[in-house]
């Protein structure tokens, strides 16, 4: 080693690198054209980091190092290999966990040492192992709701008094720990405790339906957590990694809070998500059913048919054939159009990766602010699997639950085919009154067998 | 680094953070999310020092749990970003890259 070259400016030179390999990775993530190749930049930072940080000076337990981080890499791999993309918010909820998790171990570990050394120090160690401990506490609950682990949301009153207690007495514990008057062990592990206890209680009473939200608000939490804890350890890739990733993750969280018409304190305070007492049933018609060979032959002669899925066609495995359907529909000159609402799926986005899975190009599918106009002029507007997310309730009648979430105008369309399995309500448990317009015909069915059979009639058009 | 440093620091990745995907469309935000969740993943090298510096066995064993778990979050991470980006393709026209 030449004598200019140390250790540590070798480590302090890579984690330059770091940074901004991440930066431009992020950045390449948010456009289609460029996305792969920003995980790919982003990667090989964290590649860099990971090796450079083996020549720390001062190191040792490497024959525990090496077997956590191997054993933890392992086992990431096979699930994240083996993960169906259905399944995909909840995986991307417990990997951030794990993140979460880690951030309170580094704080654990250095409050229990007692060498974090200053008030300041000792007090951004438990800021961060807090924030770590919760997101990682709530993001295994998290996990467990979108799994279907725990299907109960856990609500009584007093709740949020009692949140507000366990957080107030974690603080108390957390200052008392940093302030290093009485930091026993003891003190230390009463106020993890405390911090693990609150993100589950925090994360219990909200429902399915909002758990987008919050596994984003948790992801943006371990990223502030990991920013802070890079400040007790001095390390600066820590620092601006996190930190970057908490601010983007607000930015996030904020954008599909506005995209699903929540606040974030209404996701977090308020206890609707799942199926409330949503009784709103001034739906007055009745459902109209069709066969498979007549709306094939309505699909075969439109000018423009627009396809909106929802999570039931992915949880039919339903998106492969819906995707042969529309090529042969784009073959014989239909204009064919996907339009996705934000919360589509599971949370914002994840219904483009489903149908990206099956094959379907980007540029065919449009999101909620494009498409809405195009209703008016689409001769069907195919429903598969989606149901808040056309019920046009949400513009007319106050007393709903969903009243003022934007949604789209599918309704506007000359022709309306709802492919269902049966006439059950929604994921809010909201009764649809776009079933019962005059417009509207029911298809129903499994959604890939019902597919399959579109596919057959249209075919038979010739 | 000097404590205002750090701050500056502070402040300008927090506006960083923010610009960078100031601009990001819907299509794009559960992949995002993901990649972002994998960013994190930079709290495997903080694991790595702490239990690097762990004395007693308390302190080595949430060392390497902090260890195991950071490297789950780096590697999940990627493995299911990776995973999604590769699908998006676009259907040629436009701007469109080749690869799958």
């Amino acid at each position: 080693m030449p004598p200019w070259l140390s250790a540590d400016l070798a480590i302090q030179v890579s984690y330059f690198v770091t940074a901004v390999l991440f930066i431009m990775g992020l950045k390449r993530m948010s456009s289609p054209v460029t996305a792969r190749s920003g995980i790919l930049w982003a990667g090989a930072g964290m590649a860099v980091a990971t090796l450079i940080t083996f020549l720390y000076p001062g190191m040792s337990n490497f024959a525990l190092i090496v077997p956590a981080m191997l054993l933890g890499a392992v086992l990431a791999w096979w699930s994240g290999k083996r993960v169906a993309m259905t399944n995909m918010p909840q995986m991307i909820a417990l990997y951030n966990g794990m993140g979460g998790g880690a951030a309170a171990a580094i704080a654990a570990v250095e409050l229990y040492r007692g060498e974090t050394g200053g008030y300041v120090t000792a007090s951004l160690a438990v800021a961060g192992g807090i924030i770590g401990a919760v997101s990682f506490s709530g993001s295994a609950i998290a996990f467990g709701k979108l799994q279907g682990l725990i299907t109960r949301s856990i609500r009584f009153t007093g709740q949020q008094f009692l949140n507000l207690l366990l957080l107030a007495a974690a603080l108390v514990l957390g200052a008392l720990v940093a302030s290093q008057v009485n930091a026993t062990a003891a003190a230390v592990t009463g106020f993890f405790l405390l911090a693990l206890l609150l993100g589950v209680t925090m994360t219990l009473p909200i429902g399915g339906a909002d758990m987008p939200v919050v596994i984003s608000l948790y992801n943006a939490l371990t990223g502030l957590a990991v920013g802070l804890e890079g400040f007790v350890l001095n390390n600066a890739a820590m620092i601006i990694a996190g930190t970057v990733v908490g601010s983007a993750g607000t930015l996030l969280t904020q954008l599909m809070a506005r995209a699903m018409n929540r606040s974030l304190g209404n996701v977090l305070f308020s206890g609707f998500g799942d199926t409330g007492s949503a009784a709103s049933g001034a739906v007055s018609g009745s459902l109209k059913p069709i066969e498979a060979a007549d709306v094939g032959v309505m699909l075969a002669f439109a000018n423009k048919v627009i396809v909106v899925p929802g999570y039931g066609m992915a949880v039919a495995q339903a998106q492969h054939k819906i995707w042969e359907l529309s090529q042969l529909l784009i073959d014989r000159g239909v204009n064919v159009r996907f339009a996705i609402h934000p919360v589509a799926g599971r949370m914002p986005g994840h219904m483009n990766v489903l149908l990206a899975e099956a094959g379907v190009p980007y540029d065919l599918i449009a999101d909620l602010d494009e498409i809405n106009a195009e209703f008016d002029t689409a001769d069907v507007a195919l429903i598969i699997g989606a149901n808040d997310v056309v019920n046009p309730v949400a513009r007319t009648d106050k007393s709903s639950p969903i009243y003022g979430m934007p949604i789209l105008n599918a309704d506007k369309a000359k022709n309306v085919i709802v492919i269902k399995r049966g006439s059950g309500a929604g994921f809010s448990g909201i009764e649809n009154a776009l079933f019962y317009l005059d417009n509207t015909r029911m298809l129903y069915g499994d959604a890939q067998k019902v597919a399959a059979e579109l596919i057959q009639a249209v075919k038979a058009v010739g | 680094m000097t404590g205002m440093v750090a701050l500056y620091i502070f402040m300008l990745a927090a506006f960083t953070g923010y610009e960078v995907i100031s601009r990001v469309p819907v299509i794009l935000h559960t992949p995002l999310m993901s990649g972002s969740n994998f960013v994190h993943g930079i709290v495997l090298v903080g694991a790595m020092v702490a239990l690097g510096a762990a004395h007693t066995p308390l302190e080595k064993t949430i060392g390497f749990i902090g260890v195991l778990l950071a490297a789950g979050n780096a590697v999940g991470g990627y493995v299911v970003t990776e995973r999604m980006l590769e699908m998006f393709k676009s259907s040629g026209r436009g701007s469109g890259q080749g690869r799958h």
